[in-house]
Parts: C-alpha cells; sequence; structure tokens
C-alpha cells in the first residue's frame, strides 16, 4: 500500500465491486428463482398423476380416468416426420450459407429471411401450414401438423448447421483440396465429420424445440380424442391435450394436463443434456 | 507469420549441401512472367524460377514477401477463394497449369502440400492415409494395408503408430500429426511435394525429424519449402529463393545464396539485419 489517496481509490474500486458483484447476483438469483419455481410447481403437481396408465391408456372422456397414450404418440410421430422433413432441408441450406455461398450476395440475404423464420412466432407458421395444406385439403391432418412443425426445425438445423461449419477451420478444407479431393467430398466427408456433434447437436435441440409447440399445431393437426396413426386424419399431441384439458373445469382432465406438461419438460431436458453432453464430449 | 527476432552478429547459416552441378538437371516447374492479385492489389510481381526434379527449393524472405502465396500457386489453392487470380505461366512437365480446363483435383493428386499447422482429418491414422489412396485407386484391402504402411514408413511413423493405427488421429502429438500429414501427402504418390512452413508449429525434436524426412523424400519427390528460419532452409535446401516485396530477389545455390548473395538485400535478410 503506497498512500493515503491510493488507499481511497482503492476503497472506492473494492465498494463499487461489492455492489456490482451483488448486483449481479441478485439479477441471477431473481432469474433462476422463478425458473426453479415453475418446475417445482411442475414436478409437485405433475408427478401426482404419473402413473402407468398414463402411457396405457388414451385420453379420457369427463370425469373418467385415463392417460395420454394417443398424445404422446401423435407427438412422437409428427415429430418424427417433421425432422425427417426439416433435417435435410435446414442441413443442405446450411452447408450452401457455410461451404458454397460464402461470397455470394445470396447467402446473406437466405442468412437473414432465415433469422426472421428462427424468430417468427409459432402461431403464423400454424397459419399459413392452415392456409396452405389444411384449408385445400378441407380437414385437419397429421400431415399438416408435421408440416408445420418440420417449418419450425429448417431455420434452428440451417443456424447450426452453418455455425457448426464455420468452426471447422479452412485449413482442413484445404488440406482436403490438396490430395485432390473435390469439393463436394470434401463436405460429405470432411466437413460434415468435423461438425457432426454440432449438426446433431442443432437436430436434438429443434426436437426440444418443436416439442412443446402447441399454436401450429392447433391449426393444423388439431386433437383427437382417440388413438389415431392415421396421418390423414386429425392427430392428438401432448402440447394441444394439455392446453384444451389445462383450461377444462375437470379435475382429471387437469391432473393429465399437469402430467403431459411434466413428461415434455422431462423430455426437453434430457434432449438438452444430450445435446451439451455431445457438444461437451467434441472440444 | 511472424519472423522472430535475429541477433545482428549472428553467424551466416551454413548450406549442408555442396555446389550442384547443373548439368543434368531436370526442370520440374517453371514459372514464367507470374503475377498474382489478390483483387486488385499485385501480390507478386513478375516472377521467373525453376524448380528442379528431386531437389529441395526453398523459399525465403520477410512476412508478406510473397513466399507462401507463390507456393500456393503451384498447386492452385488459391482457386479455393474468388478474387484471387494468377496470370503468366506455371509450367509442370511442360504443360501450364494454370491454362483453363486443368483438372485441379488431378493436379493436386500430382502435386502435394503440407501445411503449417497438423492438419490430420477427424478419422483414425489408418482412414487418414487410406482415404488418400481409395480416391484414385480402387485396391483390394490388403494392397491398402501395404500402402498405408509404406507411406507411414516413409513418413517415419510407423514405428510409433502400428499398434494404434484404429485410434483417431488427432491423438498424435503435434510432430507425429505433421508427419501423418506428410504419409497422407506421400500415399497419394504425388511427384512434388510443397511445405508451407511445416516446422513452424513444433518442437525442435520434431523439427529435426521432419527436415530429415525431407531430406529423404528428395531421392523420389521435388520438394519446395517455405521457411522462416534461415538455417532450416540452409540445412535442408539445395537452391533457394529469396523474395521480398512480391518479388523475387534472387535465386541461386543455396551454397552461393547463403556465402554469396548477389543482392545486398539477400545478405541483409539472411544475416538477420531484417525481417
Amino acid at each position: 500500500m503506497a498512500n493515503a489517496s491510493t488507499n481511497a481509490l482503492y476503497a472506492g474500486r473494492k465498494r463499487r465491486n461489492t455492489i456490482a458483484t451483488t448486483l449481479a447476483w441478485a439479477a441471477a438469483a431473481f432469474g433462476l428463482g422463478w425458473l426453479i419455481l415453475i418446475l417445482g410447481v411442475l414436478v409437485y403437481k405433475g408427478i401426482d398423476g404419473l402413473s402407468l396408465s398414463v402411457f396405457t391408456e388414451n385420453t379420457p372422456p369427463p370425469g373418467s380416468a385415463g392417460g395420454l397414450l394417443n398424445a404422446i404418440m401423435g407427438s412422437i410421430v409428427m415429430t418424427f416426420l417433421a425432422v425427417i422433413i426439416g433435417t435435410p432441408i435446414g442441413i443442405l441450406a446450411g452447408t450452401y450459407l457455410a461451404e458454397y455461398g460464402r461470397h455470394d450476395k445470396l447467402a446473406s440475404i437466405v442468412r437473414f429471411i432465415n433469422d426472421i423464420l428462427l424468430s417468427a412466432p409459432s402461431v403464423v407458421v400454424g397459419l399459413f401450414i392452415y392456409e396452405i395444406a389444411v384449408a385445400p385439403m378441407g380437414h385437419f391432418s397429421g400431415y399438416a401438423g408435421s408440416l408445420a412443425l418440420a417449418v419450425i426445425v429448417i431455420p434452428v438445423v440451417v443456424r447450426t448447421t452453418e455455425d457448426m461449419l464455420r468452426l471447422v477451420p479452412d485449413t482442413l478444407r484445404e488440406a482436403a483440396a490438396s490430395i485432390g479431393l473435390p469439393r463436394a467430398h470434401m463436405i460429405i466427408r470432411i466437413a460434415y465429420r468435423a461438425a457432426r456433434a454440432g449438426i446433431v447437436t442443432g437436430i436434438l435441440l429443434a426436437v426440444a424445440r418443436i416439442s412443446g409447440e402447441t399454436a401450429p399445431l392447433l391449426f393444423t393437426a388439431l386433437n383427437n380424442q382417440f388413438f389415431s396413426l392415421d396421418m390423414n386424419a386429425p392427430m392428438p399431441s401432448l402440447p394441444v391435450v394439455i392446453f384444451q384439458f389445462a383450461l377444462s373445469p375437470y379435475e382429471e382432465w387437469q391432473k393429465l394436463a399437469w402430467t403431459g406438461a411434466l413428461l415434455i419438460t422431462v423430455t426437453v431436458l434430457a434432449l438438452s443434456i444430450l445435446a451439451r453432453s455431445l457438444t461437451a464430449r467434441k472440444s | 507469420m511472424s519472423t522472430l527476432p535475429q541477433p545482428t552478429s549472428v553467424a551466416v547459416p551454413v548450406a549442408s549441401h555442396a555446389t550442384i552441378d547443373m548439368a543434368g538437371l531436370k526442370e520440374k516447374v517453371t514459372l514464367r512472367n507470374l503475377d498474382f492479385f489478390y483483387g486488385e492489389a499485385r501480390a507478386l510481381k513478375s516472377i521467373n524460377l525453376s524448380l528442379y526434379a528431386n531437389k529441395a527449393t526453398a523459399f525465403i524472405g520477410p512476412s508478406g514477401c510473397g513466399k507462401s502465396t507463390l507456393l500456393r500457386i503451384l498447386n492452385r489453392m488459391y482457386d479455393l477463394y474468388p478474387g484471387q487470380r494468377a496470370t503468366g505461366e506455371v509450367l509442370f512437365d511442360g504443360d501450364n497449369l494454370l491454362a483453363p480446363g486443368v483438372d485441379i483435383n488431378l493436379l493436386r493428386a500430382r502435386i502435394g502440400m503440407v501445411f503449417q499447422k497438423p492438419t490430420p482429418f477427424p478419422m483414425t491414422i489408418y482412414e487418414n492415409i487410406a482415404f488418400g489412396i481409395r480416391l484414385y485407386d480402387k485396391l483390394p484391402r490388403s494392397e491398402v494395408d501395404g500402402r498405408v504402411e509404406h507411406a507411414l514408413r516413409r513418413a517415419a511413423l510407423w514405428e510409433e503408430v502400428k499398434d494404434k493405427l484404429a485410434t483417431s488421429g488427432l491423438g498424435l502429438s503435434g510432430g507425429q500429426q505433421q508427419r501423418l500429414c506428410i504419409a497422407r501427402t506421400v500415399a497419394v504418390k504425388p511427384e512434388v511435394i510443397l511445405f508451407d512452413e511445416p516446422c513452424s508449429a513444433l518442437d525442435p525434436i520434431s523439427t529435426s525429424k521432419i527436415e530429415e524426412l525431407i531430406d529423404e523424400l528428395k531421392q523420389d519427390y521435388t520438394i519446395v519449402i517455405v521457411t522462416h528460419n534461415m538455417q532450416q532452409a540452409a540445412r535442408v535446401s539445395d537452391f533457394t529463393t529469396f523474395m521480398y516485396l512480391g518479388e523475387m530477389i534472387e535465386f541461386g545455390q543455396t551454397a552461393t545464396v547463403f556465402t554469396t548473395p548477389k543482392d545486398k538485400r539477400t545478405q541483409a535478410y539472411i544475416t538477420g539485419r531484417f525481417g
């Protein structure tokens, strides 16, 4: 310690440091507090109704017991189809942005539009698919639901694919070129391989994103009280069932809605952890 | 691309190779009036140069002088990036490799390249080598095995990796990775191998291994090496090209360039007075 003036400076700095640290902690605690509260209530209310019958019985009529089997199956089927449709398109578009279109004007336009799509309200996507698929077909269907979810999958996959491919160093691309590997082969056999964990993570995050989407399904797949794997007919899904049951006056339905919400949350959590561990292993 | 500061009193590096009889040397690559542009900027100015078969030629010069640029023209690596173009002629066994219609991938298989940082592919050690072999030859597994071993032996890496061929190439040390990259290049059976500062990311022991290797590879290949290390240029090369601000200032046998440089700038650079 040199003299009084430095000590005064130091004391002031220390005080400001304490204030800033306290504020940061408080803000973090405030944010996390709500999250813990939400999760706590969800687990508390949801675990109550969790039983084997949730997975073996279909959604019940008001006043009787039942499960969520048809809604779970509907969600799985539609999510699966949405990923099947959305992933190839997303990966190819992301590849264009990261590999072929790097110096194109078109790429920056595509990237801009993709960013808009990424943050577009999902209800808009639902309305869009309603107009182009449900209205012409004349009825709600699982296909329309998958299509709406696919539209949400695409921008997520485009973004992560581009980001992950950009992390692949150019020296690796040059090395592949230096042994005479044509560009398309370089991308498929070297760049994809180097970025694989990241791209898979993007797909998992997209699945996590769509597994909780309600609005786009309300306008497209609607709902179905019965077990149905007919994609050409209205199809139940967990989020829509939760929406319907949670707003109902029937206690059994409300209980099932809480359980369904817990199931979705646990699934999304599991997907996120899987995605994180994949990227962590890479780095 | 940074150059280590050199004390001004340092002794001039001594060339390892004696003067070569120029008669009987075959020109493998000949550059004629070569200019290179990054967009509008002219990075190389009228380069005329011969690279001789089974000899090692070093490109030396301060950072930004264009030596890496020149190297990357020889396998047309610059083609990967828009806005870069070369004019003039680069004759490879008599054919202009800058001419339109040249199959760039076949060209790059004949003119291999080893980079500054080791660049193993994200696959096993075996696959790193076999990958390039299978690009051009459909061979039975046993023959691929043989060529993988041959390439790894050629790169003096076989003894160190023969028991872990199925493990990732990324798990090797930096020096081993660089030798893996040399093996990968050799496996494609090129005629010329370009080295772009191959030792700048390596420790001294790995560096000396690579230098020995380059010396051996000369028997079968034409070697071009860009280096910031004057001692290295003196040790491994038969010919030296000194470049400065995009121009070729001096070209000659390494023994001559390092003992009796014709140009003052060459002398200043090799004695460490600038760069």
